[in-house]
């Protein structure tokens, strides 16, 4: 690739196709640089690296069979007769909508297909969006200077809930439609501006006949447009920032170790596309989704028993089920706080994982870039809060789904509803304390591997008569590995008075990030690693166990 | 680097800072990249023979899965069933269409896998990494050109510019704002209001019959629409979300609420279908306790009790419709209802 052999080759001849076509190209994009920096870029190794890579190839098969529906689709909620294959509905009245959603059914040949790979695809889209955050968030990848690249991730996942609502809200179903009907309860449950927001959006009254055709337009250009773009600035700082990865022999804070984009994650992640795509159409021809012909049409006055939103939306489905009726009359004004609350705690409990890394790192004062993952159990406060985030995400799914964990546990739906709301204030405490005392109780097995060596299973009998097991020193590697972790000293405020004997002020703030900073790294907070000084200690003296 | 208030030595050291190499001094310093392990594909052709051949074998299943697909889509009528284990009956063509795309597309990702996993270079290699934030000089040199130019554009000095510039560009979005305002008419006064008016009758939603009180057994559950009110007429979904009724029959002795009783003719008591909570359609009814639930969100309403909420998120009673008798003796509505149906809102009051 060097000039003299691009020379040589051009002096025998013409140089090779491939070569003109790029030298065209970098004469006028420039490219021959982008490529040297990034061509052979490495990318480290770690299966949980590829989650996120599921969200990106679920997200262009949306696009890829979202436009082909948008070919077939019709959105207009004009009223029309069926006439289409599907006998059981013939002559119902329906809204174009509907019936253009059957057509691509029944009548468009893999239409159903491409509808299903959608549907799944957007399930699977969002799930993995969920597990790929999850990932970030408990090995610390969330850290300078990668913050803002949280805020994209967590943007991108609140933007896909809603454009999966508006997207399963499209057929103008029975189902959907009764979640339509939610949203507008919800939002009708504002204060003052509710009544308006809901005239304008639904174009008057509910349901009007303009809302399919306002969701389209949300759900194919305005959301998807802004989600294709936090989608790039998302990937450009991932290849900007380079790839984290967890500490082991040879990898630090200032390198990356891996393997290069050309050839090897070029294959791995380009395949990875079309394994993802093959599952997806697998799952698409076996396993039946929203099948809009059972469900039928949307009628303001009929709804069927175990009505669902999509998983996603089940959380917030959640906490207006299990939330009291609180309405508050005042004024001839009614506040209506049995919705209104719950829908702003949507938002905090969302807004809350999403502050997260600006608060941790407030906590810790660190300005420092990490390249390092750290793993949960050394970051026990940290961990513990993600699972407590967890905890309420999940309650909220079963309380979003009381009526069939009733029917199918034969349980009581008034003792599930009860469950979730005592739930929703005890779980995320208890799950905070428990996952702490698990990741202490590891970090602690850590040490004492890294002290005493690993359990070899061996009963050694010694000429005393004493058995012991004898333990194996761990190799470089391993000890490397488990000590590599960097441990906070918590933030101390200073004496209360300074050197005269004068009281000095503290602010409040100050107090609570002290307070805060002892809880994450002071003696419950973490276990202190082991030293180089106890382990020669423990090895120099009397053998290891 | 660190903040105001935390001193630099409450902050652990920066790892691999120093590259200690592991020795008698430090049985935790990093041993560096372990030495690459070869695969059986880098020392044997004849196993590397073979991978080659499972990627090959990979890659032609996937194209003889493309032609498959193609033809299943030329042959297979779009309405034939297919019985297939354990899923049941269902749609032949999906099922084909969907199994051949899949295994097509599966078998270049394993393929391209495969061969990435067993036949290309895995020697780990390091990179390093270049601090984000920049070099001093840079941000010097950033600091001054901005100045420069912030300079000589005189935006601090000529606050008559900056200052009606930035009024401007502040007030032109409004347009935009108002531009919103013919989304929707103003609600007015219309969720406050339904069809329902003194003389309607009450039609049954099943059989488009007004009813009459004998059609009303004790026990059963009546949904019931107004009058003049067809399916396929414009405006109906928008009349009918809100003038939804159900019906029972209780025995006037049960019937605990003393102006329920009132409203009622017979004991056979209208309520609103719509439900207050978010506003889904109340459809299950229980009629041992005459409790009506919310498949929804459960909400409970005990109908023999004014429709007082007793279980379940919804904030008030289900609205009552008051109803008697015409002269022909079919069920009519004496008034609107008294209250908005549906969801709360701010104006309800």
């Amino acid at each position: 690739m060097s000039t003299t052999e691009t020379t040589e080759s051009r002096s025998r001849g013409k140089a090779p196709a491939g070569e003109r076509v790029a030298d065209w190209a970098d004469g006028r994009l420039g490219i021959y640089s982008l490529a040297k920096a990034n061509m052979r870029k490495i990318f480290p190794d770690h299966w949980s690296f590829m989650l996120g890579e599921v969200c990106l190839y679920s997200f262009i098969i949306i696009i890829l069979t979202g436009v082909y529906l948008t070919l077939f689709f019709q959105p207009s909620m004009a009223e029309v007769e069926y006439h289409g294959s599907y006998i059981p509905l013939q002559g119902q009245m329906m809204s174009q909508a509907f019936s253009s959603t059957m057509e691509i059914s029944f009548d468009v040949r893999g239409g159903l297909l491409v509808r299903q790979i959608h549907h799944w695809a957007a399930l699977i889209f969002l799930a993995a969006m969920f597990v790929h955050m999850m990932r970030v968030f408990f090995t610390g990848a969330f850290r300078k200077p990668r913050e803002i690249n949280w805020l994209f991730g967590f943007l991108l996942f609140v933007l896909g809930m809603f454009t999966g609502f508006t997207g399963y809200s499209l057929p103008d179903d029975l189902l959907s439609g009764t979640g339509v009907r939610f949203t507008e309860g919800a939002i009708l449950s504002m204060p003052i501006v509710g009544t308006y927001i809901s005239f304008f959006l639904f174009g008057g009254e509910f349901p009007g006949t303009d809302f399919v055709a306002r969701f389209y337009s949300i759900h194919i250009l305005l959301l998807p447009g802004i989600m294709l773009g936090l989608v790039v600035a998302h990937l450009i700082l991932v290849f900007y920032h380079k790839h984290t990865q967890f500490a082991g022999p040879g990898k630090t804070n200032k390198n990356v170790v891996g393997m290069p984009l050309l050839p090897v994650y070029m294959a791995k992640a380009g395949g990875f596309f079309f394994l993802v795509f093959g599952v997806i159409a697998a799952v698409a021809a076996i396993a039946q989704i929203n099948p809009i012909w059972a469900i039928g049409p949307y009628r303001p006055d009929q709804v069927s028993t175990g009505a669902q939103p999509d998983w996603y939306m089940g959380f917030a489905e959640g906490l207006v089920r299990y939330f009291p009726g609180w309405e508050v009359n005042f004024w001839g004004h009614t506040l209506v706080l049995g919705v209104f609350i719950p829908l702003v705690l949507f938002g905090v409990v969302l807004g809350a994982i999403a502050l997260y890394p600006f608060i941790e790192s407030w906590v810790t004062g660190d300005k420092r870039e990490h390249h390092i993952l750290d793993r949960p159990r050394n970051a026990p406060t940290r961990t513990g809060f993600g699972v407590a985030w967890i905890t309420v995400y999940m309650i909220g799914l079963v309380g979003g789904g009381n009526d069939l964990w009733a029917t199918h546990f034969n349980l009581s739906i008034n003792a599930v509803t009860w469950f979730v709301r005592i739930g929703f204030f005890v779980g995320p405490v208890v799950a905070f304390i428990v996952t702490k005392r698990i990741c202490l109780g590891l970090q602690r097995r850590d040490k004492d591997k890294v002290l005493h060596g690993r359990e070899s299973g061996i009963i050694k009998r010694l000429p005393h008569g004493e058995f012991i097991e004898v333990h194996e020193p761990l190799s470089q590697d391993a000890l490397y590995t488990l000590t590599a972790h960097e441990q906070y000293k918590p933030a101390e405020i200073g004496p209360a008075v300074d050197e005269n004997g004068v009281e000095r002020k503290v602010k409040g703030v100050q107090k609570l990030r002290a307070k805060l900073s002892k809880s994450y790294y002071g003696e419950d907070g973490q276990i202190p690693k082991p030293s180089v000084e106890e382990y020669k200690e423990i090895t120099s003296g009397h053998g290891q166990h | 680097m660190s903040s105001q208030d935390i001193p630099e030595e409450n902050l652990p050291a920066t790892h691999g800072t120093a590259v200690a190499v592991a020795d008698e001094k430090n049985p935790f310093a990093d041993p560096g990249l372990p030495p690459h392990e070869h695969r059986i594909q880098d020392i044997d052709e004849r196993a590397a023979k073979r991978s080659e051949r499972t990627v090959a074998l990979l890659f032609t299943v996937s194209m003889l899965a493309t032609v498959a697909f193609i033809a299943a889509y030329v042959a297979i009528p779009k309405e034939k069933p297919i019985y297939v284990f354990p899923l049941g009956h269902v749609n032949a063509l999906n099922f084909t269409l969907g199994l051949t795309l899949g295994t097509a597309l599966f078998c270049i990702g394993a393929g391209a896998v495969h061969w990435a996993r067993t036949l290309m270079s895995d020697e780990e290699v390091a990179d390093d990494r270049h601090p984000i934030a920049a070099e001093p000089e840079v941000r010097a040199k950033v600091m001054a050109d901005f100045r420069q130019g912030a300079k000589e554009s005189a935006l601090g000095r000529r606050k008559l510019i900056r200052n009606t510039m930035f009024g401007a560009l502040a007030l032109v979005p409004l347009s935009g704002v108002v531009l919103l305002r013919d989304l929707g008419p103003l609600p007015g006064t219309k969720l406050r209001s339904t069809l329902w008016a003194k003389g309607k009758l009450l039609v049954n939603m099943n059989t488009n019959e007004p009813l009459r009180p004998s059609d009303v057994a004790v026990g059963s559950l009546t949904f019931a629409k107004p009058e003049g009110l067809e399916e396929g007429e414009e405006g109906f979904q928008n009349e009918i979300a809100k003038a939804a009724l159900m019906i029972v029959r209780l025995q006037p002795d049960d019937i605990k609420d003393k102006r329920e009783l009132e409203w009622s003719h017979e004991g056979i008591v209208a309520y609103s279908k719509i439900c207050t909570h978010v506003g889904c359609p109340i459809s299950l009814y229980e009629q041992q306790t005459h409790h009506v639930l919310c498949p929804c969100h459960q909400s409970t309403f005990d109908l023999s009790d004014g429709a007082r909420v007793i279980f379940g998120p919804a904030g008030h009673a289900l609205p009552q419709l008051r109803i008697g008798v015409n002269d022909e003796g079919y069920l009519e509505a004496l008034s609107d209802f008294e209250e908005p149906v549906g969801p709360a809102f701010w104006e309800r009051g």
